[in-house]
């Protein structure tokens, strides 16, 4: 590659060809235009993104088939410290296994997933929604509880996979449990 | 010039070392670089009243809020009509303090903000991150997840070559096109991590002892589809640049950097490649499961932004030929190694200094631990921050101009400058 | 590169007079430091970076440490005469470890393709006696990172160009990340805040979970 210029101008005009074969090329080819017009069209999420975290419930009542039961490894392992959970207690004050307070900053959240990763219980899962902005900038990003739970019906909308697997396992895992209560209970 | 000013003697008196881009032509052999002189005040106070008493010099601070600087950078400019006098980087606008926050969580909290240091590698980051504790632990990673990191390396590596191209060539004015071209390439990269990671920039993705999670199904048959039109685009993309009168007229010979002012003041990566220094840590450390793969280290002659520029279309080249060589040769097996853990992770107490190739520069992660689950210290080694020691070598005495496409040259990212 | 004893033998013997001792590592043992005193630290860097069979020619890394003052737990065992009997058991030696902050170099050879070596320098105390020899007249990497070590740990380099605050403002007093730093309490609203952040957010604005 020679350093000197032989004609001036033909390394421009060198440029301006490939310039135009972009140009002309993208109505022509569609990898060589490659503008999505959001909001009119938006692309498909894949299987794996992440945006924000959301509670699991399973069947239909988030009270009661919400899989979180209050650990804290979450509100520990969280890198920037955006989750606070309150156990639930009874009449008398002992811990319940259920959050009565469940509070994710939003305007905190990296996104990051490591509660996800280290949530025994498979509760808290990634969301994909992205279209959240509020007009409060102090609290408007501060979901509660309600806000958060999802059901796995949801969940197998936006996980595929992965709901699938966590499902069965919760399956299994509940039909053992049920079996062994049955067969202390009988015998 | 005006009033008789003697320039060099000026120049001389007002930078830290007495080594000017003149001195470039030095041999490699070269051993004993001059010592950078102190030169006492001078450095200290506002240049141009103090020494000569008229202000004949506008003191010019380009930044931090500028299109050109590559994100919150201001530059303190002592200009004589156009040309450079002295010129001093200030940085700290993106300082997040992560040193402290590394020492606050876990060591696993720590890899989601090395993410966010030089944000467009973020995959790097992370296996820099993950290397620095695997020495630290005693940690083996297997064999696929080697090679996974190994992909993701030089996919990041391309992507950020092609983005910094463009970056340099809108600053030099031409206002969109190679960076529209670099940044179409880049979706293509960004969407094989957002499948693999989940997400696109901030991938969080290495462990120590290996990968998060396994490829998905078809992920490979993806990769290899971007990979193979990577050849095609890096030619258009040469074709479009590289013998363009205009770049080769404000590159060319602007912003010098001798090799061995380079290796004394620490530059690493493409820049000093493009002074004549063989000195890549991939082949030089032999890290992960480089010495598998053949690829060539590229070297500049001249040492001006025109051979950083040019190596790192270059690299970009070998990197391709170094992804086709792992998507070969990628086997099965686990990703994790069964010793590592996620929750109550306590290296024993002892210090390590994990380096790698990023595309920058070397990336260094200096732990020290004390036993317990957060690193006692947690440093970070940014190769952009170390690249800027020479900005004032390289811009003193020229243009302004050439100083923004010398500071395009040598590809800074202020998350990592700051930390 | 030869063994680190080795190493400070022929170092003490090219610059006399220089204080140098091997300080072990034990999570990678290859990664042991040579501590050398702020006296003769530039010399012994000239000798690292010239003589022929070093040629430690590129400096890597300027790391900062804080060391604050530490009673050091150790156990240690001991035979003891109980009941007559002589056995052995372990007791817990109480060591008091002085404040210092700490310099470290990480050096590697360019040329020679060796390292890293490292070298430590440490202050006599974190109060008022914070200076140590800089290196930069040797290797002109140290000058930004010496700036920093200095803006954020507040150790005093004697010999560096330029020595001045570069990642916190002009007019920042203390050092951010000593271990004993304490931020400002009410910058920042928390909405989630935890254990002592909660603390203090408590005084400032009213917190509490809602359903």
């Amino acid at each position: 590659m020679s350093r000197g210029v032989r004609l001036v101008g033909l390394g421009i005009v060198k440029g301006l060809i490939e310039t135009a074969r972009n140009f002309i090329g993208s109505y022509r080819d569609p990898r060589r235009l490659v503008t999505v017009e959001y909001p009119e069209v938006r692309l498909p999420p894949v299987e794996r993104a992440r945006t924000f975290p959301m509670l699991v419930y399973d069947g239909a009542d988030p009270e009661a088939g919400l899989r979180c039961v209050a650990c804290k490894i979450c509100e520990k392992e969280c890198p920037p410290q955006c989750i606070y959970i309150e156990a639930d207690r009874d009449a008398r004050g002992r811990v319940l296994k259920r959050p009565r307070v469940f509070d994710v900053d939003c305007s905190v959240c990296m996104g990051c997933q490591i509660c996800a990763e280290v949530c025994p219980f498979d509760a808290i899962k990634m969301n994909t929604e992205y279209e959240l902005a509020v007009a409060d900038r102090f609290g408007g990003l501060l979901l509660r509880k309600s806000q958060l739970v999802r059901s796995t019906e949801y969940h197998r909308t936006v996980h595929p996979q992965e709901a699938v697997e966590i499902d069965a396992q919760v399956a299994q895992a509940r039909a053992r449990a049920e079996a062994k209560a049955r067969a202390g209970g009988g015998g | 010039m005006n009033g008789g000013l003697d320039e060099r003697a000026l120049i001389g008196a007002l930078s830290t070392g007495d080594l000017m881009p003149e001195s470039a032509g030095a041999a490699i052999e070269e051993q004993r670089p001059p010592d950078a002189s102190p030169s006492g005040s001078a450095t200290r106070s506002p240049a141009a009243e103090s020494v000569r008493g008229e202000g004949e010099f506008l003191e010019v601070s380009l930044g931090p809020h500028h299109p050109s600087t590559h994100g919150v950078f201001r530059v303190d400019v002592v200009l004589d009509g156009e040309r450079v006098v002295r010129l001093k980087p200030v940085f700290g606008y993106l300082h997040r303090n992560h040193e402290k926050l590394g020492e606050r969580g876990s060591y696993l909290a720590a890899m989601p903000y090395t993410d966010r240091l030089d944000y467009f590698c973020s995959l790097t980051n992370n296996w820099a991150y993950a290397l620095a504790v695997e020495k630290l632990a005693g940690l083996e990673v297997p064999e696929r997840a080697e090679y996974i990191r190994v992909i993701a390396a030089e996919l990041t590596r391309v992507q950020n070559h092609a983005c910094l191209i463009g970056f340099l060539l809108q600053e030099a004015g031409a206002m969109g096109t190679p960076i529209m071209y670099a940044f179409r390439e880049r979706e293509k990269v960004l969407d094989l991590f957002e499948s693999l990671t989940g997400a696109r920039m901030m991938c969080n993705y290495f462990r120590f002892g290996g990968c998060r999670c396994d490829l998905p199904p078809g992920w490979i048959e993806q990769c290899r589809r971007v990979v193979a039109e990577l050849p095609r685009f890096l030619d258009e993309f040469e074709n479009l640049l590289a013998t363009n009168e205009i770049l080769m007229a404000r590159t060319q010979g602007v912003g010098v950097l001798s090799a061995a002012l380079a290796v004394n003041a620490g530059v690493t990566g493409p820049n000093l490649r493009a002074s004549g220094v063989n000195y890549d840590l991939r082949k030089a450390d032999r890290y992960g499961i480089y010495d598998r793969f053949k690829f060539r280290v590229p070297l500049g002659a001249h040492g001006d932004v025109y051979d950083r520029y040019m190596i790192r279309v270059l690299e970009m080249r070998e990197s391709v030929a170094i992804l086709d060589q792992a998507l070969a040769g990628i086997p099965e097996g686990p990703i994790l190694n069964p010793r590592s853990r996620l929750r109550s992770f306590r290296p024993r107490a002892g210090e390590a200094y994990g380096r790698l190739e990023a595309p920058k520069g070397e990336l260094g992660f200096y732990l020290i631990s004390d036993g317990s689950g957060s690193p006692y210290r947690y440093r970070i080694r940014p190769p952009s921050f170390i690249n800027l020691t020479v900005l004032e070598d390289l811009c003193v005495g020229r243009l302004l101009q050439d100083a923004i496409v010398i500071l395009g040259g040598i590809d800074i990212v202020m998350g990592e400058v700051d930390r | 590169m030869e063994p680190l004893d080795l190493i400070r033998e022929r170092l003490g013997a090219a610059v006399p007079g220089a204080a140098i001792e091997v300080v072990p590592n034990p999570a990678v043992a290859e990664q042991s430091s040579l501590r050398v005193d702020p006296g003769h630290a530039v010399a012994v860097a000239r000798v690292l970076r010239d003589e022929a069979f070093w040629q430690f020619d590129y400096c890597s890394n300027v790391t900062g440490v804080d060391w604050p003052e530490a009673i050091l737990r150790e156990p240690v065992r001991l035979r003891r005469l109980i009941n007559g009997v002589e056995r052995e058991v372990v007791s817990i030696v109480e060591r008091r470890r002085p404040g210092c902050l700490e310099v470290v170099y990480h050096l590697y050879s360019m040329r020679l393709g060796h390292g890293p070596l490292i070298l430590r320098q440490r202050t006599d105390n974190r109060v008022d006696q914070v200076r140590v020899a800089s290196l930069t007249p040797v290797w002109r990497s140290a000058e930004f990172q010496e700036r920093e070590v200095y803006d954020l740990f507040g150790v005093v380099f004697e010999g560096h160009p330029d020595l001045r605050r570069i990642l916190m403002w002009e007019g920042f007093q203390d050092h951010p990340m000593r271990k004993d730093y304490v931020e400002p309490d009410d910058y920042e609203y928390e909405p989630t805040p935890h254990d002592d952040v909660l603390v203090k957010a408590r005084r400032h604005y009213p917190v509490g979970g809602g359903g």
